[in-house]
């Protein structure tokens, strides 16, 4: 294995476009280690991406959205004095990741990046509209978060293209995001379901709304019928009864050894219908 | 397979080591430094038992490479005690038996000193939480949480 | 052992509760673990395994690893002894597999290299050639007709004839008539459980360095709960003389039963032979995992009788345990302590021992007993809710005592079951208000507890101070138990003790640390051979004074007259004496060498408080007291550590611990992150109560606490999840999905 650690963006995409066999990045680690000795994969090439500028920060736009850095861990996320104001959501589902070590090291970027159905920032991520910069060979270009994972373990990232930046939209007034994911203990195991809602509310009516699942399919899902039931609503029992339903619906899971079929179906109306709760609320909250 | 040559600070020590890139921290703490206080209870960050600071962050070292060490300050149970004094946890763990085998409290103690640095005052559920990737087998975790919230309690008092 | 030494109070150190001896070297790291010893010139051993569950081997190519560059050597079964009989040859087979692969994880070869990833490289450049055989993972599949013969001629005598093949031993016991006594109930329910193998789950993995020469001479260090055990096999499986294998016991990072046995030992040993040099093993986690002893999964059926005054008429079980691919599921002890809490007119209870496609089980605190407490204990609370009666009042009612003829068959002496169900009904915890959503459980549990050979030495310093050696390995704080207990007999400070666990070399034969026997055995061993150093010092202080040897008493550390009669001398101080030992006879030691056979029996009642989150089936533990009989608490907060360790082993296996295998035989959770011991946010304060009722068969009464409490909790979180959410689960672990499709159930009638 040959360990890099590039100074820029374009050294790193450099190496990864020409190297050999396997390649993976390296921000957190805390996937592609345990792979490393797991024996599951053993990159020939590995790049740390922590010498390149910019890849720590956590940066307010203009616009009032947000730029995060792809080594920037959960902790440092958590720690920021006004992401967590923005978007709750988004930085208690990172959060989630691990125990505090895992915390101090792992990044949204590697648990986008590492495709697991199960990685708990991603449906937060595509629930309040994320999107990547992707560099490659070829210069770089912004795609939505759910275009990246491909299935289990795969993503739609070309040889040589890697993700340099993280984009947040503005928060805007009126809105409030949340995620849930249902584990067997507290802490340390991976998602059985996962679910975020984010929405903005007109009044107490909410005006726009998205729902993404976690773990009931090879990706994770974005499920427009669940939004659907809860756009024009100001959250009554038949809305929630409505999202329920559709999120159930949504979902196309596997019996394994974290949890079955029937159980992930359920389970993914009862989170739907307690993160909208919370988002509601949260919305409500900063309405003024 | 050519090694790395390494250069950083452990426990406040300039440290130089050479190393495979496929090595953890916690292989050459363990092989390389003979610092064998951080323990592979799974190689997975999921017990804990390898806990160490990096730059004052508490990390997994078995999910940390040797490589990454370059230029860090890392911090192990070895440079807890200060001489032959130890800290106020390390007392409060003996005296309340919050150990029994011993086998995870090396990293219990790294990380629960990393939690009272940047919380002085945790609630009994926010410890839990902290130390929920700190696993132990033995004591079902009560005398150890007691163990920490009385150790925070006496320093904010001493200090 | 004569019984007039008795001493059940007046204690000046026992049951107090000082820092232990051993505290500074582990809080600073300084303590030496099974994988902290080097050796100059050392290798490091990587095990290649089966990744299948049931497979002929039909080829090992080892030239592409041993052409690796640092590559020093390889060994396969051939390397070990042949013509091993008995447990010795099924130990053999489970540490380097032979003719055939018998569970996923199953080793079959090892090479030692010069650095750990040059020997994990190298494990994978060995190639082997498996023939696919047909498996059998499950416990009622494995006894079916038409499964899979894993080991042909593997029972032995206890079998009824007409049984499959993999039902390799046999227990049947009890007394009276269980029918008439069926017939005089008013209320009969029988039902089917399930566990599942669960694992000891001990954070340090097994770990050894080994140095043996072509000369038969060897020396091992390694994590075990018993290291003469280690000697005897390792010496049986290398073809060594037992005496020319010196084993030295590491600090021990958690056991539980499941470091009484050998796994890499004899691996490491025939590497290092093979090689000429120090090797040193490691087992990753999911080694651990895969090739070590996990507790037996069951499937048990249980049928109980009851009158409406809550008299328990007649009791009968039948108890299948699945051990891996050998004999050793310890199903008589399932089968005996089911119902020992209980004095039975009528009771009868059935084992089965079998053999699947799993590791070899190992034991896991009181082997056997949780399951059997986990069926026995549902029934006997769904009887009380059924019958409307209060769950702790019949269990007295029933209560095994003093004079009770037990199901297992001996009359118990004096036991504290009643007054650890007394104390339970007392607490604050047992009357406590519940919340909605939460429910109450409460449970018994019973274990044997063992004595076991034991040696012991007290070597006397110079300056009065003691060197203890005891032979069990210190798992759980049991060198400040020995300390307390020389420290009260010789009657100097509890810091003038320094006890060491010894090696093979410098004591007799020392049995496991199991079987709950630390604290009651080298106790008493210790206890023993401080009287017989006091003996020693008296004889010396009497020759000094020049009066008889039984003029001389021992008080306070000194050796004084028996009486006015004996004559006038001022007290003699130990240090006295010891200073001028050498020019009085010698070193001045006690020994003790014997099999204690009084291990008193031990009890426990449970109370527990969980709350189902009736939409997603999550249960969670609010409330957790646990209540239980120590004879004599030596080191209460010990004694209080292990029955907090105990109940929390007990929440996950209740809930969500679990060996899942898939179709393919193998086993799919073989890390922490999906096999699920309990972590620190899933559990709250665990109270304990320590019940005293002497064990006469200890100088002191101490009993054994470290397996009971493991017992009642899978029953106690049973009984509580059925009052909390109205649904009765016979299998564990009571997962989420598992409880939220019984509630549909109940939900759809």
């Amino acid at each position: 294995m040959q360990y890099h650690k590039p100074e820029n963006f374009e050294d790193a995409v450099a190496i990864a476009a020409q190297a050999q066999g396997l390649t993976r990045f390296l921000a957190g680690g805390t996937d592609v280690l345990v792979q490393l000795r797991a024996d599951i994969a053993v990159p020939d090439t590995l790049v740390d991406v922590k010498g390149i500028g910019g890849v720590k920060d956590i940066t307010r736009e203009s616009d009032g959205g947000w730029r995060i850095g792809i080594a920037v861990s959960g902790a440092e996320m958590t720690e920021h004095p006004d992401l967590g104001r923005d978007w709750p959501g988004v930085v208690e589902a990172t959060d989630l990741i691990g125990s505090t070590q895992i915390q101090g090291r792992a990044t949204m970027t590697g648990n986008l990046c590492n495709g697991s159905p199960a990685a708990d920032a991603v449906p937060a991520m595509v629930a309040v509209g994320m999107s990547v910069s992707v560099t490659g060979p070829d210069g770089t270009r912004r795609v939505p978060v759910e275009e990246i994972p491909a299935g289990p373990g795969r993503t739609s990232l070309a040889k040589g293209e890697m993700i340099s930046a993280l984009h947040i939209p503005p928060r805007g007034a009126a809105g409030g995001d949340a995620y849930l994911r249902f584990i067997p203990r507290t802490e340390m195991d991976i998602a059985v379901v996962g679910c975020a809602v984010n929405l903005r509310l007109d009044g107490d009516t909410v005006a726009e709304a998205r729902v993404a699942l976690g773990a009931v399919a090879p990706t994770v899902l974005l499920v427009a019928d669940a939004a659907d039931a809860l756009v024009g609503t100001t959250l009554d029992d038949k809305a929630l009864d409505a999202l329920a339903e559709a999120a159930s619906a949504a979902c196309k899971p596997i019996d394994d050894k974290r949890g079955t079929v029937k159980f992930r179906t359920h389970v993914a109306g009862v989170l739907a219908r307690r993160a909208a709760k919370i988002a509601y609320d949260r919305a409500r909250s900063t309405r003024t | 397979m050519s090694k790395m040559h390494i250069t950083t600070t452990v426990n406040g020590d300039d440290v130089e080591f050479l190393c495979d890139p496929r090595e953890t921290l916690l292989d050459v703490l363990r092989d390389r430094l003979g610092l064998t206080g951080a323990k592979e209870g799974c190689g997975t960050g999921d017990c804990g038992a390898c806990s160490v600071t990096l730059d004052g962050r508490l990390v997994c070292s078995c999910l940390v490479l040797g490589a990454e060490a370059e230029g860090k300050r890392i911090g192990t149970i070895e440079g807890m005690a200060k001489g032959e004094d130890l800290h106020p946890l390390q007392k409060k763990f003996i005296e309340h038996a919050a150990l029994q085998c011993g086998i995870c409290t090396p990293g219990i103690l790294v990380a629960t000193e990393a939690l009272l640095k940047k919380n002085p005052d945790p609630s009994e559920t926010e410890v839990r939480y902290w130390l929920a990737g700190n696993l132990c087998r033995c004591t079902g975790y009560d005398k150890i949480i007691r163990a920490v919230l009385e150790t925070a309690a006496d320093m904010r008092e001493a200090s | 052992m004569a019984l007039d030494s008795l001493k059940s109070e007046g204690f000046k150190q026992v049951g107090t509760r000082p820092d232990r001896p051993d505290g500074f070297d582990k809080v600073t790291g300084r303590a030496k673990f099974g994988a902290d010893a080097t050796a100059p010139g050392m290798l490091h051993a990587a095990i290649v395994r089966s990744p299948h569950a049931h497979a002929r081997i039909t080829r090992i190519d080892t030239s592409k690893a041993e052409a690796l560059t640092g590559v020093k050597g390889v060994v396969t079964r051939a390397d070990f002894a042949t013509g091993l009989k008995g447990e010795n040859w099924n130990i053999l087979e489970n540490v380097m597999a032979g003719d055939t692969a018998l569970y996923d994880g199953h080793a079959v070869a090892a090479v030692a290299a010069t650095s750990p990833l040059i020997a994990r490289d190298a494990a994978k450049l060995i190639e082997v050639e498996y023939e696919i055989l047909p498996h059998v993972t499950d416990v009622d599949e494995a006894m079916a007709e038409g499964a899979p013969v894993i080991r042909e001629g593997a029972a032995d005598k206890s079998v009824p004839p007409g049984l499959h093949p993999n039902v390799v031993r046999y227990h049947e016991s009890g007394h009276g008539d269980v029918d008439k006594g069926f017939a005089e109930a008013d209320l009969v329910i029988e039902d089917h459980f399930r566990t599942e193998a669960t694992h000891q789950g001990y954070i340090e993995p097994h770990a050894c360095l080994a140095t043996l020469g072509g000369d038969g001479k060897g020396e091992l260090w390694c994590c075990t709960q018993g290291h003469w055990n280690v000697q005897k096999i390792c010496s049986a499986l290398l073809g060594l003389e037992t005496s020319q294998l010196r084993v030295t016991a590491s600090e021990i990072g958690g056991g539980f039963g499941g470091k009484t046995t050998v796994f890499i030992e004899p691996v490491a040993l025939a590497l290092s032979r093979k090689t000429n040099k120090p090797v040193k093993l490691v087992m990753s986690r999911s080694e651990v995992f895969r090739a070590t002893g996990p507790t037996s999964s069951t499937s048990m059926d249980v049928k109980i009788g009851m009158k409406k005054d809550g008299t328990i008429t007649a009791a009968q079980g039948v108890f299948r345990l699945q051990g891996g691919a050998f004999p050793g599921a310890p199903c008589e002890f399932t089968a005996m302590c089911a119902f020992a809490p209980y004095a039975l007119k009528n009771v009868h209870q059935v084992g089965y021992d079998v053999i699947a496609n799993r590791p070899k089980q190992a034991a896991y605190r009181a082997p056997g007993s949780p399951m059997a407490a986990f069926a026995v204990e549902s029934v006997i609370d769904e009887l009380c809710g059924q019958l409307g009666l209060d769950p702790i009042e019949t269990r007295l009612k029933n209560a095994s005592k003093r004079g009770t003829k037990a199901s297992f068959g001996p009359t118990f002496d004096q036991i504290g079951l009643v007054e650890t169900l007394e104390a339970a009904k007392a607490h604050p915890h047992y009357s406590a208000p519940l919340k909605p959503g939460q429910g109450r459980g409460i449970s018994c549990g019973f274990w044997f507890n063992h004595g076991g050979e034991t040696a012991v030495s007290l070597a006397l310093s110079e300056d009065g101070t003691a060197q203890l050696a005891v032979g069990t390995p210190d798992i759980g704080g049991s060198r400040a138990s020995m300390a307390l207990m020389a420290a009260e007999e010789l009657g100097i400070p509890y810091e003038n003790i320094r006890v060491t666990i010894a090696d093979t070399a410098t004591l007799g034969y020392n049995e496991v640390s199991h079987g709950s026997r630390v604290t009651y055995a080298s106790g008493l061993a210790t206890i023993e051979a401080a009287r017989d150093a006091v003996k020693k010092l008296c004889a010396r202080a009497a020759a000094k004074w020049g009066i008889p040897e039984d003029a001389v008493k021992w008080e306070n550390g000194c050796a004084v007259p028996s009486g006015p009669n004996a004559g006038d001398f001022d007290p003699l101080p130990i240090d006295q004496i010891t200073k001028r030992m050498g020019a009085t006879g010698g070193p001045i030691v006690g020994h003790f060498e014997a099999t204690p056979e009084g291990a008193g029996v031990s009890f426990a009642t449970h109370i527990v408080d969980a709350e189902v989150d009736p939409e997603t089936g999550k249960t969670s533990v609010v409330r957790y007291t646990v209540v239980q009989d120590a004879g004599k608490a030596i080191h209460p907060t010990y004694v209080e550590g292990q029955f907090q360790g105990g109940a929390a082993q007990g929440i996950g296996w209740a809930l969500n611990e679990e060996y899942i295998y898939g179709e393919d035989g193998r086993l799919q959770n073989a890390v922490f992150l999906d096999y699920r011991i309990p972590v620190a946010s899933d559990l709250p304060m665990i109270d304990t109560v320590i019940v005293e009722v002497p064990n006469p068969g200890h100088p002191y009464g101490v009993r054994g606490v470290g397996e009971t409490s493991i017992c009642p909790p899978l029953a106690a979180i049973a009984n509580a999840v059925s009052a909390a959410a109205g649904v009765r689960l016979h299998e564990l672990p009571m997962s989420p999905p598992r409880i939220l499709t019984a509630l549909e159930k109940q939900r759809d009638g």
